[in-house]
């Protein structure tokens, strides 16, 4: 029997900067995760993916992440995902310093 | 050092405006993701984590003030003002962005670096034993033949599309300070009854499949090298396993086939390809010498330096930890270690290049070096000018007495940063230099190497460490797992995993259990950590770590 489908998020990095990108509801990217689209049914997912993929003047390296509804909104359920969100440990550097929308 | 010639300068600003308009036909949409990537890894551009990654090559490790001077331009005006030097004498820069990276190119032309072959199925950068041309134990300085080689694979037509990568070291030494027996190719330079040739080892490599080379050859001519170094790339070239990239790499291939089987094709095609060398490789090569050819030691007192060595404390356990013996008289190499307690290994900051620029200029005969361990060495100071030399670097958070100790660690970029990572290195690393510094103990533990990789690449060298730290996702978490008896020198040997990994809060911890366990049983201070564990083997550190965990708690 196939996995029942988990949420999802679609996130990229941006082409020009090459930071971490989540896709919102509204077809903006978002740099900020708790702004991205949960998204709960698999045919769903899979057509948001498609439509970012096809973005390739935008966007690089475009994928389904999994991710929890949190208080204010998607979460990460995966270490990777939430270093992704906010920077590496070294440096107060990354999404941690710098939070802004594209 | 050598200096590019008009066809060096010729070569990378035009490679560098053709990437100027890749970049351009990317970003104008002309040019998809699928037909870029491979273009950008041409020239040393990777996408991270958090951001695209340029991967500078530091040619043999070797570096003048002016280009230390640029890398600290470039770390202030493209990035967040700092660099990070890696295990193979790169440096990389972790935040620029797409449409800045010609420009960050172009400055680097300007004083004679570039980020070709820095990635890819190419020959990288080719590394050096960071002490060449002052180390007292070398039989010859291993920088000409990797500068030669480095042209001679720079753009090589016929391997811009190997199996896989291939990585090339050089030492001029016994003493292996290069890692070559853990290389694609390792080449010592060695004499034979007065002639200078090169013992040619092959197969080595660390990654998911961790191997020793093998002695291919224990002497080739200088006349010889270079066709016999194309023979064994040629006969890896058409041998190597396109079909499984986890079996590509070169050692593989030794493995597959033996040393004896590889040693007779590359026998074969150096006969036939022997005759195409016309002798010009072996005239550039004596060019390539004289740029290389020491500059004059001076004679002066060291007085000074007794003094300073007598008097003050500090200094004195700078210099009895972090110089080395050079082969001048009155002279010694300072090696200035980027691991201060809790900072990233291999981070510099933009002013603190310049300093380490300003003190070659003043007292280094202009010239500095990038370890494979990821410090930096000022290879030519006269001792008289040592006390000046640590006040200065004491100044700019760079005068840390750890050279050679627990504290002095390895660490890849990890998942800090990297796209292929599957655990953090650098928290680790600078969790092990905080306690045991806060421990008071790291003198007293004595020459230990540590070396921790974010995955199982093994950039953080960790098969090699005498504790090694490889970090893995297990199950959705981080995960630790240690080996011992890794040896990186001419004694190269893999280290051998303990059992168990051990989470990102128990693997401090459990390091700390290790240490302990090697204090309570080595003969003396004199028996390293290594030599300690080739006499007792595994089973007391493996008690230490898995069964006596209260014993050594809490001390």
């Amino acid at each position: 029997m196939a996995k029942p489908f988990t949420p999802k998020v679609v996130t990229a990095n941006a082409l020009i900067e090459g930071d971490v990108v989540y896709l919102t509801e509204g077809d903006r990217w978002t740099r900020d995760l708790t702004l991205a689209e949960l998204i709960e049914d698999e045919a769903i997912a899979d057509e948001r993916l498609l439509f970012a993929s096809a973005q390739t003047e935008t966007v690089v390296g475009v994928y389904l992440a999994e991710a929890i509804p949190g208080e204010s909104g998607p979460e990460p359920t995966h270490f990777r995902e939430d270093f992704r969100r906010t920077g590496p440990s070294n440096y107060f550097h990354g999404k941690q310093a710098e939070l802004h929308d594209v | 050092m050598y200096s590019y010639s008009e066809f060096d300068a010729g070569f990378v600003a035009e490679r560098n405006r053709q990437f100027r308009a890749q970049v351009e036909r990317r970003v104008a949409g002309h040019l998809t993701e699928e037909e870029f990537k491979p273009l950008r890894l041409m020239n040393g551009l990777y996408l991270q984590l958090h951001a695209y990654m340029l991967r500078v090559a530091i040619p043999y490790g070797t570096l003048n003030s002016r280009q230390m001077r640029q890398l600290a331009m470039i770390a202030e005006r493209w990035d967040k003002g700092y660099g990070h030097f890696t295990t193979r004498q790169n440096i990389q820069f972790n935040w620029p962005k797409l449409p800045d990276v010609p420009d960050m190119l172009d400055a680097l032309a300007e004083v004679e670096m570039h980020a070709i072959q820095t990635s890819g199925n190419t020959i990288r950068n080719v590394t050096a034993d960071h002490f060449a041309g002052a180390a007292a134990d070398e039989v010859a300085d291993p920088r000409p033949v990797a500068e030669l080689l480095r042209q001679w694979s720079t753009d090589h037509p016929e391997f811009q599309f190997l199996p896989r990568k291939f990585k090339i070291a050089v030492t001029g030494a016994e003493n292996d300070r290069a890692v070559i027996r853990a290389h694609d190719i390792g080449l010592q330079i060695v004499e034979r009854d007065g002639e200078i040739g090169y013992r040619v080892i092959v197969g080595g490599g660390l990654g998911r499949t961790p191997m020793i080379g093998k002695v291919l050859s224990d002497f080739v001519p200088q006349a010889d090298l270079l066709p016999y170094v194309e023979a064994v790339v040629s006969v890896w070239n058409l041998l190597g396993r396109r079909d499984n990239k986890y079996k590509s790499r070169i050692k593989i291939t030794v493995h597959e086939h033996g040393i004896e089987e590889i040693k007779a094709r590359v026998e074969e095609r150096f006969a036939l390809i022997r005759p195409t060398f016309s002798g010009i490789d072996t005239v550039l090569f004596e060019e390539i010498k004289a740029a290389f050819a020491p500059s004059a030691f001076r004679e002066a007192s060291t007085a000074v330096y007794e003094t300073a060595y007598k008097t003050d404390p500090i200094f004195r356990a700078w210099a009895d930890t972090n110089l080395a013996e050079h082969r001048a008289p009155g002279h010694a190499i300072v090696q200035v270690s980027l691991k201060a307690h809790g900072a990233t290994p291999g981070d510099a900051t933009a002013e603190q290049m310049r300093v380490l620029a300003d003190l070659a200029e003043r007292y280094g005969h202009d010239e500095l070096r990038i370890s494979h361990e990821q410090n930096v060495i000022l290879p030519h100071v006269h001792k008289s000018d040592l006390p000046g030399i640590h006040a200065t670097l004491k100044k700019h958070g760079l005068a840390t007495a750890n050279i050679g100790l627990i504290s002095d660690i390895i660490a890849c970029p990890g998942m800090d940063y990297c796209a292929l990572a599957t655990a953090r290195s650098i928290p680790i690393a600078q969790q092990i230099a905080e306690r045991f510094d806060e421990l008071k103990l790291e003198h007293e533990i004595g020459g230990m190497k540590i070396k921790i990789s974010g995955c199982i690449n093994a950039c953080g060298h960790h098969h090699v460490g005498h504790i090694g730290i490889l970090g893995l996702d297990r199950a959705g978490v981080e995960n630790y797992q240690i080996t011992l008896g890794g040896d990186h020198t001419q004694e190269a040997a893999i280290g051998e995993r303990t059992g168990p990994g051990f989470s990102a809060e128990e693997i401090i911890p459990a390091v700390e259990r290790l240490v302990y366990a090697y204090l309570d049983l080595r003969e003396g201070p004199e028996e390293t950590f290594l030599a300690a564990y080739r006499r007792v083997g595994m089973a007391p550190f493996k008690a230490a770590l898995y069964e006596k965990k209260e014993a050594y708690a809490a001390e």
